[in-house]
């Protein structure tokens, strides 16, 4: 008789280490290995000759083509305009203006992300209602001895995000408000927000953008000439809010009709119900929502272009355009996809964050 | 009461400020101190911002001729980019007192659009690029050939009516941007490029190999580039259109940005009165008597702005051919200043 336990054998070796999760994973069977090939095929012909391009054969410094020997990327075309991409027409001496414009929002979005940092009320305030009053002074100054850098200069990455910013926070309110009155019971108020929303999401932005700069200034007396920044930015938040809207609306109607009702039996009135007990739970529904409607108007500001404000993807074109510098098309198109990946990425994974830390229990994982 | 007062106020600030804008635009320029050009968003050669945002080209060396005759000051230009569709809304609307932007003289924009068109300061038309291992000398020789062409623009017209002219037959194959005619065309999916002129010297250079492709001699249509400003107002049509004329008779004078303190010195008549010192001076058009000189000692004649934006100085390296003063065979002929 044997009492001793056997040893425990190992797995078998196909199933352990590399080869093992070689097999598992990529060769579990036949079509899997050839789609394993296939792929495989061309991540190594395609890949390989875009990192060697992108990396390995590139260049990174220099002050004209001329800089550009080993083949591969000239990124020189790019580093050496950075602060034109960066801050457009801007005054050189000016930039720390644009920097602490945009210093002082992130670090109060920053306080507002981060879980155990005081006073988040009055921070919230401060961003919705004082910073735009800041951020206005010392981007277009004219007061406080600061000279005025008027609008045809800003351009770059941060006029995109000056677009970005305002589109996005003045269309919220807007939305809000919009998303109520279309389910409100007032007659004039819901056809009204009615009609708004369906006639600002049936026209493309393309088409606000130019009619506030193309047919706007023809209706109005010749000495009357409003700043073409300013037009574009009515247009753009004009048309969000529609879209802010309809994603808030959906929120507010996957509220079970008993939340209402609670409300109602609290005694609460319409605005006191709407803002301490539906949308706090609505707006925790919608965040995927309106992230989406962000990330979209995020991009959408590049359609600026063709009222000829420069925005980071206009200027640079115009850079390809310098007859010094002609043939750097693709790198600068690489660059301008870059920057709109990692502020679309860091925008959905905030909302992923955002998510997680409103979970109250609602959904049903 | 207090309402009709307000309204009538408002009316009256209206049609006077109107009143104030029909004066002029020379004197709502002075006033303002500043000049507005509008330009490309980015054409090279013509309009483009260089890497400190400094505008350059030989439209921008227009608008700061006009600067310099108007307010003795080449810099005091404010560029407004402008896209095509907006160009001409701009200038009607007073955003900007001159559009120095690659514009072609028609008779339509001439004529209905409330516009008048100060000059021509380049000829441009529309021409071929092919390969040069391609062995074609002339157009005639391009029966059956593949087309890479930029879509939405005259260039596919005029293409389809030259070759229906000369009874031969083409394949377009159409492209959305200038990069991607270029990127094309080196790909080898057409034979022949065909563009505006101008442009196809700035394809050129975006081409791998910018030595193995040539432009053709032949020119299919008329574009004359100029610069256009709102019709109504003879006086400020007169200063850009001077400004123009005094560059051109600049350089068939001989004077140049460098040697025009030396010109003043000259006994030459025609000199003497192109640089203000007699003869019609700057009272007819409302400027200041050195208005000339200013253009010519602060921008150059019109010579330099060709050499240094699109010609031998510039990368494009693009030919005067027809661009060439008359005396040399070419168009550019300004009237005398007498």
């Amino acid at each position: 008789m044997k009492y001793d336990l056997e040893p425990t054998l190992p797995a078998p070796p196909s199933t352990t280490g590399v080869l093992g999760w070689l097999k598992r994973n990529l060769f579990s069977n036949a079509t899997n290995s050839i789609a394993t090939l296939i792929i495989g095929y061309f991540l190594v012909t395609l890949l390989g000759p875009a990192l060697q391009w992108t990396f390995i054969d590139s260049d990174w410094f220099g002050d004209s083509p001329a800089a550009c020997t080993s083949g591969g990327a000239c990124w020189a075309f790019i580093t050496y305009r950075m602060d034109q991409f960066m801050y457009g027409f801007y005054p050189d001496t000016e930039y720390w203006r644009i920097n602490t414009t945009f210093l002082i929002f992130a670090v109060a979005i920053v306080w507002l992300v981060v879980d155990k940092t005081p006073y988040k009320g009055y921070v919230s305030v401060f961003v919705l209602f004082i910073y735009p009053i800041i951020a206005f002074y010392l981007l277009y100054g004219g007061s406080f001895g600061l000279e005025v850098v008027e609008t045809h200069k800003w351009g770059g990455l941060s006029l995109t995000l000056v677009l970005a910013v305002i589109g996005i926070v003045a269309a919220m309110p807007f939305g809000i408000l919009l998303a109520l009155g279309r389910r409100s019971n007032m007659p004039i108020v819901k056809s009204f927000s009615v009609i708004y929303i369906e006639f600002w999401r049936g026209i493309p932005l393309i088409t606000v953008l130019f009619m506030a700069s193309v047919m706007l200034p023809l209706f109005v007396p010749e000495e009357i000439t409003f700043d073409k920044l300013l037009r574009a930015l009515i247009g753009i938040i004009l048309f969000q809010s529609a879209y802010m809207a309809e994603v808030i609306r959906g929120g507010l109607q996957a509220i079970p009709k008993g939340q209402y009702e609670a409300a109602d039996a609290l005694g609460l009135g319409y605005w006191k119900s709407m803002s301490l007990i539906i949308l706090p739970q609505a707006l925790k529904l919608m965040i995927p929502g309106i992230v989406n409607t962000f990330i979209a108007l995020f991009k959408d500001t590049s359609l600026v272009l063709i009222i000829g404000l420069f925005d980071i993807l206009a200027i640079v074109q115009a850079a390809n355009s310098d007859s010094a510098w002609l043939g750097f098309s693709t790198e600068g198109y690489i660059f301008v996809a870059f920057v709109f990946w990692v502020f679309c990425f860091g925008m959905s994974r905030y909302s992923q964050n955002l998510e997680k830390r409103l979970q109250t229990g609602h959904n049903t994982r | 009461m207090m309402k009709t007062s307000l309204i009538t106020a408002a009316i009256l600030t209206v049609s006077f400020a109107g009143h104030a804008m029909a004066e002029g635009t020379l004197d709502a320029v002075k006033a303002r101190g500043v000049v507005q050009c509008g330009v490309t968003t980015g054409l090279a050669g013509f309009s483009n911002p260089d890497e400190k945002g400094n505008w350059n080209g030989l439209d921008v060396d227009l608008c700061r001729a006009v600067a310099a005759a108007a307010l003795g000051d080449a810099s005091k230009v404010k560029y407004i980019p402008l896209t095509a569709k907006e160009r001409f809304t701009a200038l009607q609307s007073g955003e900007i007192d001159v559009l120095s932007r690659n514009t072609t003289w028609t008779q339509t924009r001439d004529t209905q659009l409330g516009l008048n068109f100060a000059g021509v300061n380049y000829y441009d038309g529309q021409g071929f690029m092919v390969a040069k291992s391609l062995g074609v000398k002339s157009a005639t020789e391009l029966d059956g050939a593949a087309f890479c062409i930029q879509a939405g623009t005259t260039t596919e017209l005029n293409l389809a009516d030259y070759f229906r002219q000369n009874g031969m037959t083409y394949s377009p194959v159409v492209f959305d941007t200038s990069d991607q005619t270029a990127k094309g065309f080196d790909a080898g999916r057409c034979d022949v490029l065909t563009s505006d002129q101008s442009q196809l010297y700035a394809i050129r250079i975006k081409l791998e190999k910018p030595d193995a492709a040539m432009v053709l001699p032949e020119v299919i249509s008329k574009e004359p580039l100029g610069p256009v400003v709102r019709q109504g107002d003879d006086q400020w049509f007169n200063v850009v259109k001077w400004t123009h004329n005094a560059m051109l008779n600049a350089e068939e004078l001989g004077i140049t940005s460098e040697n025009a303190d030396e010109m003043l010195k000259s006994s030459n008549p025609n000199v003497r009165r192109l640089l203000g010192l007699e003869g019609p001076k700057g009272t007819g058009l409302g400027l200041n008597d050195d208005w000339a000189y200013q253009i010519v000692k602060q921008v150059g004649n019109y010579g330099e702005a060709f050499e240094n934006n699109v010609g031998a100085n510039s990368p494009l390296k693009v030919s005067r051919g027809i661009n060439a003063l008359w005396t040399n065979g070419g168009l550019q002929y300004a009237p005398p200043m007498r």
